[in-house]
């Protein structure tokens, strides 16, 4: 499982390992302030983050940030 | 007139023997016997222990409710005033017997009853909101400290006086609160607090967080492009009207729709009822929560194989540590059990 939220404090408190922050707490995997275009492709981006992330072999609570 | 007292205790402490007796079955002895004698000398001529329950540890494990009515029995003819159990340390089976049998004479005798574990022993989780478990060592090199929180908050239930928190009498907290008046506002504790933390010096929360588990990672997915993927969310994403009724916070339900019809999530067929956060742009298009469209396209492109057909959703706020446990456990099982490789879960 990958966990894709805002509050990076929460999910390592909580004990997620695979962690994508997220953009926004009210909407964590698009950017709709942004306009349409820029919201997709950053849910895009995320969402393929987290994929990368469950494929990515880790041993610890690992935070997934860059691609 | 000195309180009666009965006293449980497992084999090994006894006197029977080590593992090759733990079938030991439930005997009584009259009197102390082992630690209890140490638990007489502490109640002085305030209490006696007026008799002592072996049981091995085994029996008690792989016959629960055969031992722990045979122990009722005998504790029901002795009629006690109190009835204390072990302490158990960081002994799994003791631990639990020892809980199981302090529940079922407070419950079904209504006998007040105390125990002793330490912290991380299982008997913790499954009987501290039960009854009383006072903290002890993890091994008997604490046996007289836990005997004698043991023994005092004990004399403290047989003469009803009023108990302080958890914290002072020693025992792990039950998950009670009582209301009571501070001489100084909670702002100003909180200052106080943070000074004393800044200084170095000791200070104590007046709201213990929950200690979460740590869950060894799973191992990655090998080959994405035949794996099927599921959608979770605790963001309080459901189909419009929210026929299930899923509260908007403090969730107790989880609930799974069928989003196998559905390439995009919108205003008209999906909405939040998340009572945590701010819920316009979810509301104008529900995939900044649940990222339907952009799964739907990457299937389609190949990325991976298959999306799950089911959204499981509950709303993450104000929701209790014990019923999140239960969602996870069960949601996990279902995805397991329909052949699912990966999760994503999104939170708000």
């Amino acid at each position: 499982m990958a966990q894709i939220a805002t509050i990076v404090p929460i999910m390592l408190t909580v004990g997620a390992n695979r962690i994508v922050p997220g953009v926004a707490i009210p909407h964590p995997v698009g950017n709709p302030e942004a306009g349409p275009e820029e919201d997709k492709k950053v849910r895009r981006k995320l969402v393929l983050r987290a994929l990368k992330a469950l494929q990515t072999e880790i041993f610890e609570q690992t935070i997934f940030d860059s691609d | 007139m000195a309180y009666r007292v009965v006293h449980y205790i497992n084999q090994f402490y006894g006197g029977k023997g080590g593992e090759e007796v733990a079938d030991f079955k439930p005997s009584l002895e009259q009197g102390p016997v082992g630690p209890g004698s140490e638990l007489q000398k502490l109640f002085g001529d305030e209490a006696r222990v007026t008799g002592t329950i072996i049981c091995g540890d085994g029996y008690y494990a792989e016959h629960i409710e055969k031992a722990r009515a045979e122990c009722l029995k005998i504790v029901e003819e002795l009629k006690p005033d109190l009835f204390i159990a072990g302490p158990a340390f960081n002994a799994g089976r003791y631990g639990v017997a020892c809980g199981d049998i302090c529940a079922a004479v407070v419950e079904r005798l209504g006998i007040p009853s105390v125990t002793g574990m330490f912290p991380e022993n299982p008997g913790v989780e499954l009987y501290s909101k039960q009854i009383f478990i006072v903290k002890t060592a993890d091994s008997a090199m604490g046996m007289r400290e836990a005997l004698t929180s043991m023994a005092r908050l004990g004399l403290k239930l047989l003469k009803r006086e009023p108990l302080g928190s958890a914290f002072e009498e020693g025992y792990i907290h039950r998950g009670i609160r009582k209301n009571f008046f501070k001489e100084k506002r909670g702002s100003l504790r909180a200052i106080d607090m943070l000074l004393q933390k800044i200084a170095g010096q000791e200070f104590r929360t007046e709201y213990e967080m929950p200690v979460f588990k740590k869950i060894p990672p799973a191992p990655p997915i090998k080959d994405l492009k035949h794996a099927t993927i599921a959608l979770v969310t605790s963001g309080g994403i459901v189909p419009r009207g929210n026929p299930d009724r899923l509260r908007v916070s403090s969730a107790e339900s989880y609930a799974k729709y069928d989003i196998s019809g559905l390439d995009d999530l919108t205003p008209e067929n999906f909405e939040s009822i998340h009572g945590g956060y701010d819920r316009m742009w979810a509301n104008v298009d529900p995939d900044v929560v649940v990222p339907l469209d952009v799964m739907r396209e990457l299937e389609r492109e190949g990325v991976f194989n298959k999306l799950h057909p089911y959204l499981y959703t509950t709303t993450g706020t104000g929701t209790s540590v014990a019923n999140a446990e239960r969602f996870g456990r069960e949601i996990g099982h279902e995805l397991k059990e329909a052949g699912v490789d990966g999760v994503i879960l999104t939170s708000t």
